[in-house]
């Protein structure tokens, strides 16, 4: 355990753009040399209101992708869907505002070490990490294909410079506003094994994370999810974000979903008893 | 420039470089936190409130924002008092964090047990006994709710641990005597007492029109509460005048904890304000040096219940 959050840090930093994209924004902060530890699945908690904000706890976000040079140094680019009020601040912020953040947080998607093929997975604006993904796994030679899925078109994240960075990209909605009519669990064993898949990478809501295990459970395929659940601190001390997952002894133990995860492997995760608390072991 | 101001202070015989602590719950056994801060550059680290068995805790949700404040219902999760002895605490000790052992327990005799296995465990400054958490599964049993519950759990616990290990014992806002029962825990064997556990609240989701946490009702934190904290430890620091007091409440910086200090308490622990600002220890500890430096006071110990002076002085 002494290696919790080793590279996290807490700063000031100033957000260079925010542009709206969808029902998303996409916010880019200049955070220096923080990138330089930033990985695909990790995230970042932001104070949201201001000083005299009514609102306590921060929010978490996963680090869309970061960038070492861009002509401000390193930046981090962040997909925002403005939800509650904390979110819509954000979203409000203009160019130059400073916010204070802490980065980065959490597990990140464990790479390959050697060429495999991988399918990345995204709901909604959970698509924002796997681009930054897509590009870690393209630069060790992996074939990356993409499946997309949200309620409507306008809820499908993926940038024009994004697509560049898979070799397959497919949408899919749920009103058939964009790509194919349906859910992105639509033909996914035949995907896994019409390309010889060996590892799942997925971002979204929880019942996608849970519709991907159960479809891939008796397959080979690995299936790596980043999970979400409400966090007061994002940093491992409140307790508040826990998941019950199959511990290495076989028994489910609550697991924080900030630091054990948020990139868990979904066959561990026991997806029946999220909300539920399990037997107690003795 | 002012001169530096001696920050030290005590709880029964136990010393403290600083008066800032963390709170119980708000910082698990430390190591998340210590990626932030040395741990032994605030006063002490205050433990999660440890049971007997390892324990899963409530369902989730089990927290929500609300306005400057949070609810949570955890329900103790936690590793158990074995695993929590062997593991942890060494690690705190290794790291050279003052250690203040939080204890919670369902019967009078789980108190007894787990002092009864923290009496042989050396290098500890005090422990905490937890006899007011909300989110136990019962909310009946919240002992510190009730007098004579309140001094028989302490009772055991003195009996048990014997003379040298200070208890703080750690008291709800949630009962309409509040000096009463501190006094019982007192005449029980309680050398201090830690103020306040959090409050009893609840939230309705308003979409699905039922409870929003998991375990129904929680535990209300943040600034909301801070002006209760304050009311709790200014009325038992005038009942028992000689009994330190370890305050909590809503303290997200170095005047929130003056403000507590003022009242009659003479450590701080930080809690849900971590949540929000991981440096918010040694964030608040800067500023509460900064303050008793500029209003004159040489030591914090001066300043521990300065708001009690009489009109003339």
């Amino acid at each position: 355990m002494g290696s919790i959050n080793k590279s996290a840090t807490q700063l000031n930093a100033t957000v260079l753009s925010n542009k709206r994209v969808g029902s998303y924004h996409q916010i880019l902060i200049n955070v220096g040399d923080v990138v330089k530890n930033c990985r695909p699945g990790n995230f970042v908690a932001i104070s949201v209101g201001g000083d005299s904000s009514k609102m306590i706890l921060r929010r978490a976000f996963a680090i869309s992708r970061v960038s070492e040079n861009s002509q401000y140094g390193g930046s981090m680019e962040l997909i925002v869907a403005p939800h509650g009020s904390g979110s819509k601040w954000l979203c409000s912020l203009p160019e130059g505002t400073e916010i204070d953040l802490v980065a980065p947080l959490g597990t990140a998607f464990g790479i390959p070490t050697e060429p495999i093929n991988a399918l990345l997975i995204g709901g909604g604006y959970g698509s924002a990490p796997l681009f930054g993904l897509a590009d870690v796994l393209k630069a060790r030679n992996c074939k990356v294909d993409m499946l997309l899925g949200a309620s409507v078109g306008a809820k499908i994240y993926a940038p024009l410079e994004g697509k560049r960075s898979v070799n397959s990209l497919k949408i899919y909605t749920e009103d058939g506003s964009m790509g194919e009519k349906g859910r992105v669990t639509e033909s996914l064993l035949e995907i896994v094994a019409n390309r010889s898949i060996d590892v799942i990478y997925s971002c979204g809501p929880m019942g996608m994370l849970r519709a991907i295990t159960e479809l891939v459970s008796a397959t080979d395929v690995i299936h790596q999810c980043a999970v979400e659940e409400s966090m007061a601190c994002g940093i491992g001390i409140c307790m508040t974000c826990v998941l019950p997952v199959e511990d290495e002894n076989g028994q489910v133990a609550m697991l924080r979903s900030c630091i054990d995860g948020p990139v868990m492997d979904g066959s561990k995760v026991k997806w029946e008893l999220v909300g539920q608390v399990p037997e107690v072991h003795s | 420039m002012s001169l530096p101001v001696d920050m030290s202070t005590t709880l029964a015989n136990a010393w403290f470089p600083s008066p800032i602590f963390t709170a119980s719950g708000c910082a698990s056994s430390g190591k998340e936190l210590s990626q932030f801060f040395a741990l032994k550059d605030v006063g002490a680290i205050v433990t999660k409130s440890v049971m007997s068995k390892p324990r899963h805790g409530r369902p989730t949700p089990r927290m929500a924002e609300t306005p400057s404040g949070m609810l949570n219902s955890i329900g103790l999760q936690g590793p158990g008092i074995d695993s929590f002895l062997a593991n942890d605490v060494p690690w705190l000790l290794e790291q050279k964090a003052r250690v203040v052992v939080s204890i919670a327990g369902e019967t009078i005799e789980e108190y007894s047990t787990l002092a009864r296995k923290l009496r042989s465990i050396s290098g500890i400054s005090a422990v905490e006994v937890n006899i007011s958490c909300p989110n136990v599964e019962n909310r009946g049993l919240v002992f510190a709710c009730d007098p004579d519950a309140s001094r028989r759990v302490i009772d055991g616990v003195r009996k048990t641990i014997g003379g040298e290990l200070p208890i703080i014992v750690k008291l709800s806002p949630d009962v309409t005597n509040l000096p009463e029962i501190a006094r019982g825990v007192v005449d029980a064997g309680a050398d201090a007492l830690a103020l306040i556990n959090t409050v009893l609240g609840m939230l309705i989701n308003v979409d699905s029109m039922r409870p929003h946490l998991g375990g129904k009702t929680g535990g209300l934190s943040g600034p909301a509460i801070k002006p209760i904290a304050v009311r709790a430890i200014y009325q038992v620091h005038a009942a028992l005048p000689n009994v330190p007091i370890l305050g909590m409440g809503g303290v997200s910086s170095g005047r929130d904890a003056f403000e507590l200090i003022l009242a009659g308490a003479s450590a701080v622990s930080i809690g849900t304000a971590s949540f929000g600002n991981p440096n918010a220890l040694i964030n608040i500890q800067n500023e509460l040096r900064e303050i008793l430096a500029a209003k004159g006071f040489a030591t914090l110990k001066q300043a521990v219940g300065y708001a009690h002076r009489e009109e003339s002085v």
